[in-house]
């Protein structure tokens, strides 16, 4: 059977249809998702996307969270099923309360849009199998409000417990605390990630296909599950 | 009707880049001797019935909730007295 990955669309996601696009050159079989229906039609996996879902109203992802389709993806995160929450996805997590800390204004005050390295810190969540351990990748990155914040203790007990999952290499884009570009919850079914990977999937729209691997990451994690 | 009012700022120890920008454009303006900046919002709330205790507990419950992050943002929850 093939596996299903749904990916949600708020009112002002943007990059919904790449994450579908990306979802599908991995293997799967992508499945649309709205925001105003609870009912995740048997999917196996949930993606949420990057784009400004409610206009960034209030703040980035603070409306989204109480979307009807979140209350069961925070109900059914919880008992472990993979989540990957990009750019405005990652913000949508942090809200939610499903990955601590929060996304704040860029330190430079500039949306940034350029082509990101980053080092896998962790390779061993639902989305990141398919990498090694301290592996270097290209992807896209373009946020406003990308800039990773959380206490002392919170930091230190993501390290402690290796839930950073990646981080910015050469360059800190946006002052992210520790240069933190995504973090995991404690069981690593929950992935937040500020790039994109779902840029970076095919020779002639990416600056290289290295993007794939959180894709197909998560189908052998759900075919060995 | 009655107004509650609800401040928004961001935590102490967060960095608030909007109120350094503004604080680095106040001199050029002329606007000098004002040492630090910090950018809050602010949300005016209409009451449909009185302000009593029953109510301030559910807009704060709204603030802690919803209104404000409370990872990276303080709140306070005043009454504005109608003119």
């Amino acid at each position: 059977m093939t596996t299903r990955v749904g990916v949600v669309t708020f009112p002002g996601s943007l990059d919904d249809r790449d994450a579908q696009r990306a979802v599908r050159l991995a293997g799967a079989e992508p499945v649309a998702l709205w925001h105003r229906d609870k009912d995740l039609h048997q999917v196996d996996a949930v993606v949420l996307p990057g784009g400004f879902s409610y206009g960034d109203y209030l703040r980035c992802g603070a409306i989204s969270r109480f979307s009807p389709v979140m209350d069961t993806i925070i109900e059914q995160a919880k008992l472990g099923m993979p989540v990957l929450g990009i750019c405005n996805g990652f913000q949508v997590l942090c809200e939610s309360h499903l990955l601590p800390g929060a996304l704040t204004r860029n330190d430079s005050l500039h949306f940034i849009c350029r082509d990101q390295k980053l080092r896998i810190e962790n390779a061993s969540t639902a989305w990141t199998g398919d990498y090694t351990q301290g592996q270097e990748i290209v992807v896209p990155l373009k946020n406003g409000e990308g800039r990773f914040v959380a206490d002392e203790h919170v930091l230190d007990a993501l390290e402690a417990e290796g839930r950073i999952v990646a981080r910015y290499l050469d360059v800190n884009p946006n002052g992210s605390y520790r240069d933190i570009a995504g973090i995991s919850n404690a069981a690593g079914n929950v992935v937040g990630l500020m790039p994109h990977p779902e840029h970076a999937i095919e020779p002639l729209t990416g600056p290289t296909t290295e993007g794939l691997g959180f894709f197909t990451s998560v189908l052998k994690q759900l075919v060995s599950a | 009707m009655a107004r509650v009012v609800v401040d928004v700022m961001l935590k102490p120890e967060i960095l608030d880049p909007q109120g350094q920008a503004v604080q680095r454009a106040l001199p050029r303006l002329g606007f000098d001797g004002i040492a630090d900046v910090r950018q809050g919002k602010r949300f005016e709330l209409e009451l449909e019935g009185p302000v009593d205790d029953a109510a301030l507990a559910r807009i704060r419950e709204a603030a802690e909730t919803f209104l404000a992050n409370t990872v990276i943002e303080d709140f306070t929850v005043r009454v504005e007295e109608s003119q």
